[in-house]
């Protein structure tokens, strides 16, 4: 079990450095931000002072070494834009988006899991098939369209629910929370289905699938035979054995619910991590784009990592044909 | 001067035909998957026929009228046609941008699909061919490369290379080969055990042979199934990164592009910008995924059964 451990977190590692090598050379492909931070009647003088100051004058692999060691000591360098260090700017913004992301995936569990149960218990009747449908349609709407069309409709017809920003937030422990105030929920309601619907049809697919499953297994039949109630079966027996795959899948999608927060936050103008992206990139705030790549592929390497020691730890046989190769 | 040996090739016609047909019986048992496949020739259809059968070139200033902007759905142009999807704010009439952008839609998605299924395709049997260390590398860069949600690997990209469509496509491949890589190494590895290929180790025949002509071919449904997807994956990805404004140029506009201009006036009420052009992209898309949902329903021997 050690040796696995410490041969998965080394490959985390090699991962980490391949992405941080990627990272560098994509951003330095981005652009000059002299061009951008300075006004185009500036002279060479503060130009030269600029670039200097910016340690953009040394050589490149000097630039990625001195890159790297500031990176491992949490230092990202200072956001062009906003004066301050990177990872601050984006450490302000990550718990709107986590906000975001944890509300639409637990409305994507709440709508998807009672749907796929239902499909997968009845499958070629009416509601199976049309929940079936629907959940190809969730996969085919591009969100960002159907975010337009939820605007359209809710905030321009309507006039229901507002168009874009976070509302009223809440400070609790040094966070501000848009989810414990009305006015958050409500700005919350249109980003979260948004950002919910392709997750929503995807625990659809999935549960339909598990609950096909369950229902032909043996232990299902003996329960019928004993005469359970038809809803002791499925939440009992049905529900447990279906939650196996969702969390596992949406352990995994979690990480790829924060990167399409960047469509659903242009969309809705919800000031989180995506927005800043997008805004950063168009205006090359390299350090903040820098921040934001290496914080996402450590999260996405740190789920992963935790996924496979997780199934390491509860399924023996994955650990031992590791051992073994 | 008979040879013994006589011809090869009409050996494996005959059994050929008959498991297409077999195979085309079967698709059309579903009513979906072809209204699905009528829709998308359709499509097909108009995109390579836009410039005959639209109302207008969109992008020919000689024929666009400024006075002509914002009208609704059916409003009338200064040169008396009428524009029955609305007029954008250029005065650019909405169907004829709709069958232009749908051309370079679709034709983003196929051409991406084509060269990311060539080079998946060729990475993936190599790797199981070769096998090895070869095939280790190769595989952790492909399982590293999935790792990360595709919407961010291009939008990084794209605002590396800037815009245009040349460069959209680059993205997209960059983001997709690993898709086929993984699927067809995965038959690609049933296969190499099988009867033929140890049959074509005994013939001596050389082992790019063996790799093109005969392992290949044999992994090619389950490429089939990932690739009609991602004909619709990459043209869902386009758009996206077209709305976020690091896909295509405004001068060559997509569907994703229209939808991305659309979406500043739809505020004021003025939907049809917006909305024509997505629910064109929607039909696409949906018969899109039918047709694939079919073709994996019938390529899979233990689904089809």
């Amino acid at each position: 079990m050690t040796a696995y451990l410490i041969r998965r977190i080394f490959q985390a590692l090699y991962v980490m450095l391949a992405m941080a090598v990627l990272v560098f050379a994509a951003v330095y492909m981005l652009g000059n931000p002299v061009d951008a931070l300075l006004s185009p009647d500036s002279d060479q003088i503060e130009r030269a002072a600029a670039i200097a100051r910016l340690g953009l004058d040394r050589p490149l692999h000097e630039q990625f070494g001195l890159f790297l060691w500031n990176a491992v000591r949490g230092d990202l360098g200072t956001s062009f834009v906003y004066g301050i260090p990177a990872i601050e700017v984006l450490l302000l913004r990550l718990p709107t988006t986590l906000e975001l992301a944890v509300f639409a995936m637990l409305l994507a569990l709440a709508v998807g899991i009672p749907l796929g149960i239902i499909a997968g218990m009845r499958p070629g009747s009416i509601a199976g098939k049309t929940i079936m449908g629907g959940s190809i349609l969730g996969f085919s709407l591009p969100a960002f369209w159907v975010g337009l069309m939820l605007v359209l409709i809710f905030a321009v017809q309507l006039q229901v629910l507002p168009s874009g920003g976070r509302g009223q937030t809440v400070r609790v422990l040094g966070i501000n929370f848009a989810a414990l105030t009305l006015d958050g929920l409500r700005h919350m309601i249109l980003p979260a289905t948004t950002l919910a619907l392709y997750k929503a049809s995807l625990v659809i697919r999935v549960c339909e699938a598990a609950t096909r499953e369950v229902m032909s297994q043996d232990y299902i039949r003996f329960a019928r035979a004993k005469g359970l109630s038809f809803w002791r079966i499925v939440s009992l027996h049905v529900f447990k054995n279906v939650m196996i795959p969702v969390v596992t899948i949406m352990g995994m999608e979690f990480g790829g619910l924060l990167a399409f927060s960047v469509v659903v936050e242009t969309i809705y103008a919800y000031q989180g991590m995506g927005e800043l992206l997008i805004s950063s990139i168009n205006r090359l705030d390299r350090p903040v784009v820098v921040t934001y790549l290496l914080f996402t592929t450590v999260m996405f390497v740190g789920i992963n990592l935790i996924v496979d020691i997780l199934y390491a730890v509860l399924d023996p046989r994955i650990r031992l044909s590791e051992e073994t190769t | 001067m008979s040879h013994p040996s006589a011809p090869p090739a009409a050996r494996p016609a005959l059994p050929k035909q008959n498991i297409l047909r077999i195979q085309a019986a079967k698709f059309v048992e579903s009513p979906v998957a072809v209204v699905g496949v009528l829709a998308l020739a359709a499509a097909a259809l108009v995109a390579v026929l836009a410039p005959w059968i639209a109302p207008q070139n969109p992008y020919d200033l000689m024929q666009i009228d400024i006075m002509d902007n914002m009208l609704p759905p059916g409003g009338e142009l200064m040169s008396g046609q009428i524009a029955w999807l609305g007029t954008d704010a250029q005065g650019r009439d909405m169907l004829s941008a709709i069958l232009y952008g749908l051309r370079i839609s679709l034709s983003v998605g196929i051409i991406t699909v084509l060269i990311a299924g060539a080079i998946g395709a060729t990475v993936g049997v190599a790797a199981a061919f070769v096998g090895g260390r070869f095939e280790a590398i190769l595989m952790r860069i492909v399982d590293l490369h999935l790792a990360f949600p595709s919407i961010l690997i291009a939008l990084v990209l794209l605002s590396a290379f800037g815009r245009g469509v040349d460069k959209v496509i680059l993205a997209l491949v960059i983001v997709q080969w690993a898709y086929y890589a993984r699927t067809v190494r995965g038959s690609a590895l049933v296969e190499t055990r099988k009867d033929y290929i140890a049959a074509c180790a005994v013939l001596q025949l050389p082992r790019w042979r063996v790799l093109f002509r005969h392992l290949l071919p044999n992994c090619i449904p389950p490429l089939i199934v990932v690739a009609t997807v991602q004909v619709a994956g990459a043209i869902l990805l386009e758009s996206t990164l077209s709305f976020l404004g690091a896909g295509v140029p405004v001068t060559e506009p997509s569907l994703g592009m229209l939808i991305s201009q659309g979406y500043g006036y739809m505020l004021s009420g003025k939907y049809w910008i917006a909305v024509f052009p997505g629910v064109m992209l929607v039909l696409v898309i949906i018969a899109i995924n039918l047709v694939g949902d079919r073709l994996r329903v019938i390529l899979n021997p233990r689904l089809s059964s």
